[in-house]
């Protein structure tokens, strides 16, 4: 066990936890930040992405004890409560992508990293970066329409 | 819309007056009786099967209850879109709870079979209306006027000569004094403001930032965590197990073996229980546990296919439909068409793994998980662990994806054992490995498609269906094995049984009582669709008639001629180039007809999927928009099965444990999708299940147009098609 400094949405929180705990489980139940989800603990599902210095990551696959000094965003920090929702939040509740919603918060993640190093990414550019996001639901034709009308690239839905 | 009749003998008073709310509760007796509306002071004081309640306090706030689970498909939009449009107010204005598993007072809260809004859609309407009818005349009489000289609009009530007007808030109370009135008008659909409207969904803004509470959300003070190791077959007995390391691992505070049950057999494992999930896996990584299996069989995926066929072969089978004399046909022509189909086992993988809080007490456990069908889950721990059926109180959290797999009762039963052993509340979370590999899964089938010609029309068709039975899972040695599985003809379209004189459908026993199985979304039509549309087609080839028009011929009804015209409209079929399929299928009333478009691969690796067209009779409906959704998601979750995975079995082991070896489709292997709607006045059909059925047909009919080879057999894979 060792104490650990992790830097979440602009807070400081000190824990306690075994060095190798990945960051997804301290999230959740070490510090209580449940929208950060887990559905396949190596990687492959994306439910767990979060922003470390601003780019997209596997929670569940990084060591808590490599997180320290860095700052750490998960779906909670991307809009403070009282405030505007992110565009890419805004934007999923016009588009109406969530069914189950559960791996909605991964994949809400990994779209405001792409969008924030590309504003407007191409088709292929959406593949590539949403790729590692798994939805059962299949969520994913609305997913890709709703990264495209963040930046009002193309015409918004109709009924 | 008709008035229906509550009869007033049926009202069961239940509050004392004066309450300050009204309160009103939808009672279904039995589905032979007219449903009644029935009012209380509290809600707790109902006493009786509700299938929702209303509850309108002093400042005008709504709350409906919904009995049934939100899994993605919509049902805690649905069921107050279809409330507040005959109660008159906002989505806006109104709390949605949901109700905790109590049959007693809710009805079957089971929510599978796609049954929600066609199963209470009619009751839900004079829920509403009989609530808004008991606040107009409450309004009437405070006013002194005529009841005919009233309206409700925006959550008030208005007298239309002079323009006063009430807030429900303001009328409570008088309109809970009075009875629930015996005649109720409901609107006309002219007339609708929220129904047949693409509303946005109410749970949508919780799920953009964190705060929906799914299962494994859910926290207690104090609460541990538990994983459990289980046998990596499908059964084994624990022989000896070792948890010195596992205890070591800080954060792990106890160890012990626990069983729990699948169907009528019982699976052994080792609990690890934590104060972190984390220090639980760890734990459970930790164990050392040596497995007897023997007297189990080793089942393989190789000898259940040579079982299947070998029966299938042999054996007859019980008739599940038959009309005219299929069989003397088939059996005494020189030119028939023959063909066997398989299709494999499936997970239902939803993101969300099991996962179970359950809180034993002394004299009662309360339990919050992502659930399906709490009344079993009350029904199956009950006389599993002697504990009173009222006194085990089931909590539906949302559910990160159910598809059938939620409707289990295993994890449930082993959280309140675990919590039981630990005298506190426990978590018990299954790991994506546990879940893929213990099932239970969809059941692989193999079918044997036989038909005879004449003059291009079909004489006789038969189909021999081998697979599991779930009845026969669920019930063991008490099933009836002289009936037929009621899923044999899933899926089949019901019109061509008017226009083939001679059809038979046998289901032929096959038991493999060790490997569970569960509904999976669409449940038998989810793999039948794919054999009986893809025979049809192949009859229409033989026949030489155009697909489309093979479809025509056969589905006479007036609905479905319809759909086809519809479906052959925006599909461009009849400007159509290669490579295009069409499947239609039947599934929960609601029948579905697809065309996907397929191309050759610009690099020469197979095929791709460009576009599927779809067209959805549902009859009456509530929000197109969720409509539209489901059969997409419906769709990528077909392509999935048809194309990219499956369960398969070696020594009595599942095969697959993780997305990397049961790939699910990813955003890049998304076809466009469109979505069309008939608009009609029938009664409801289903929506979260039957877009599924009819893609894998369409598809494989698609690649025969393209390459002129047949596919019989799932999964196959996109890029192996020459």
């Amino acid at each position: 066990m060792a104490a650990i400094q992790l830097k979440v949405n602009g807070e400081t929180y000190s824990i306690e936890a075994d060095p190798q705990m990945p960051l997804l489980w301290a999230l959740r139940d070490l510090i209580g930040l449940k929208g950060t989800k887990y559905g396949c603990g190596i990687g492959q599902c994306g439910a767990c992405t979060v922003h470390l210095n601003g780019q997209a990551v596997r929670s569940c696959s990084m060591p808590v004890m490599a997180m320290t000094d860095m700052e750490i965003t998960t779906i909670e920090g991307l809009s403070k409560p009282g405030q505007d929702l992110h565009p890419v939040q805004q934007t999923w509740i016009e588009e109406q992508v969530p069914q189950c919603g559960y791996c909605q918060s991964g994949q809400i993640m990994s779209a405001a990293a792409l969008l924030q190093n590309n504003t407007a990414p191409s088709d292929a550019e959406i593949d590539s970066a949403m790729q590692g996001n798994l939805c059962r639901c299949g969520t994913y034709p609305r997913i890709k329409k709703a990264i495209k009308s963040v930046n009002g690239t193309i015409e918004k839905a109709k009924g | 819309m008709k008035t229906n009749q509550i009869s007033r003998r049926n009202f069961v008073k239940l509050s004392g007056a004066g309450t300050g709310s009204l309160i009103l509760g939808l009672y279904v007796p039995t589905s032979l009786h007219a449903a009644k509306i029935i009012k209380a002071s509290d809600p707790e004081s109902f006493g009786v099967e509700l299938n929702a309640w209303v509850h309108i306090n002093m400042d005008g706030k709504v709350t409906i209850f919904s009995h049934r689970a939100e899994m993605g498909q919509g049902v805690y939009q649905a069921i107050p879109q279809i409330v507040c449009e005959e109660l008159e107010v906002s989505l806006d204005d109104v709390n949605i709870v949901f109700a905790k598993g109590d049959n007693k007072k809710y009805g079957s809260q089971v929510t599978g079979g796609s049954s929600t809004v066609r199963g209470s859609y009619k009751n839900l309407l004079k829920l509403g209306a009989t609530a808004r009818t008991m606040l107009i005349m409450a309004a009437a009489a405070k006013w002194n006027v005529p009841a005919s000289e009233c309206y409700a609009e925006a959550g008030h009530v208005i007298h239309k000569p002079s323009e006063n007007k009430f807030h429900y808030g303001e009328l409570v109370e008088e309109a809970a004094q009075l009875d629930p009135p015996s005649d109720i008008v409901l609107k006309s659909r002219s007339e609708y403001k929220l129904i047949g409207k693409s509303m946005p969904r109410q749970d949508i803004p919780l799920k953009v930032n964190g705060t929906a509470v799914f299962g494994l959300d859910k926290a207690l003070p104090g609460m541990m965590y538990a994983m459990v190791e289980r046998s990596p077959k499908l059964h084994g007995k624990i022989k000896t197990f070792d948890d010195t390391e596992a205890r070591k691992i800080p954060g792990v505070k106890d160890v012990f073996k626990v069983k729990m049950g699948v169907f009528t057999l019982y699976r052994e494992g080792v609990a690890v229980v934590a104060d972190n999930t984390w220090a639980a896996l760890q734990g459970k990584r930790a164990l050392t546990i040596e497995w007897d299996d023997s007297g189990f069989e080793q089942l393989n995926s190789e000898d259940i296919r040579k079982k299947m066929d070998g029966t299938l072969l042999k054996n007859k089978g019980l008739v599940q439909k038959k009309q005219g004399d299929a069989d003397s046909i088939i059996d005494n022509a020189e030119d028939k068409i023959d063909i066997t189909y398989h299709t494999p086992f499936q997970s239902h993988s939803p993101i969300e793994p099991l996962n179970c809080v359950a809180h034993y007490q002394e004299d009662k456990v309360e339990i919050w998980g992502p659930i399906q069908a709490p009344e079993w889950v009350q029904d199956y721990i009950s006389t599993e662990m002697g504990i009173e059926r009222e006194k085990i109180i089931v909590n539906m959290t949302f559910l990160g994806g159910g598809f059938g797999r939620k409707a289990f009762m295993d994890y449930p039963h082993e959280a309140t054992v675990i919590s039981k052993h630990i005298g506190g509340p426990v978590q018990v979370v299954w790991t994506r490995e546990d879940e893929m590999t213990q099932g239970p899964w969809r059941p692989g089938i193999a079918y044997r498609c036989e038909a005879v010609l004449e003059n291009s029309d079909i004489k006789a068709m038969r189909v021999r269906f081998v697979g599991q039975n779930e009845d026969h899972m669920r019930r063991a040695e008490n099933a009836d094995r002289t009936r037929a599985n009621w899923g044999t003809s899933e899926g089949f379209p019901k019109p061509y049984y008017d226009s083939i004189e001679n059809i038979s459908f046998y289901d032929v026993p096959f038991e493999l009582p060790t490997v569970p199985i569960m509904w999976w979304r669409s449940v038998y039509a989810s793999t039948n669709g794919f054999a009986y549309d893809g025979f049809l087609d192949v009859l229409a080839t033989e026949s030489k008639t155009d697909p489309m028009d093979f479809r025509r011929k056969y589905m006479k009804d007036d609905r479905s001629q319809k759909l086809i015209d519809k479906l052959e409209k925006v599909s461009g079929w009849k400007n159509r180039g290669k490579g295009y399929g069409v499947g239609i299928t039947e599934c929960f009333r609601t029948t579905v007809g697809q065309v996907v478009k397929v191309s050759k691969k610009a690099n020469g690796n197979g095929v791709q999927i460009d576009h599927v067209w779809v067209v959805v009779d549902c009859g009456w409906y509530v929000n197109p928009n969720i409509i539209k959704a489901q059969v997409e998601g419906a769709i990528i979750m077909a392509m999935g099965a048809a194309t990219s995975h499956e369960i398969t079995f070696e020594a009595g082991q599942a095969m697959q444990s993780n997305f990397d070896s049961y790939p699910l489709p990813r955003i890049s292997d998304t076809p466009e999708i469109e979505v069309f709607i008939m608009d009609n006045e029938e009664n409801a059909g289903g929506v979260g299940e039957p877009g599924l059925p009819p893609f894998a047909p369409a598809l494989a009919n698609a690649i025969y147009n393209l390459t002129g080879k047949r596919i019989y057999n799932l999964p196959f894979k996109l890029n192996e098609v020459v």
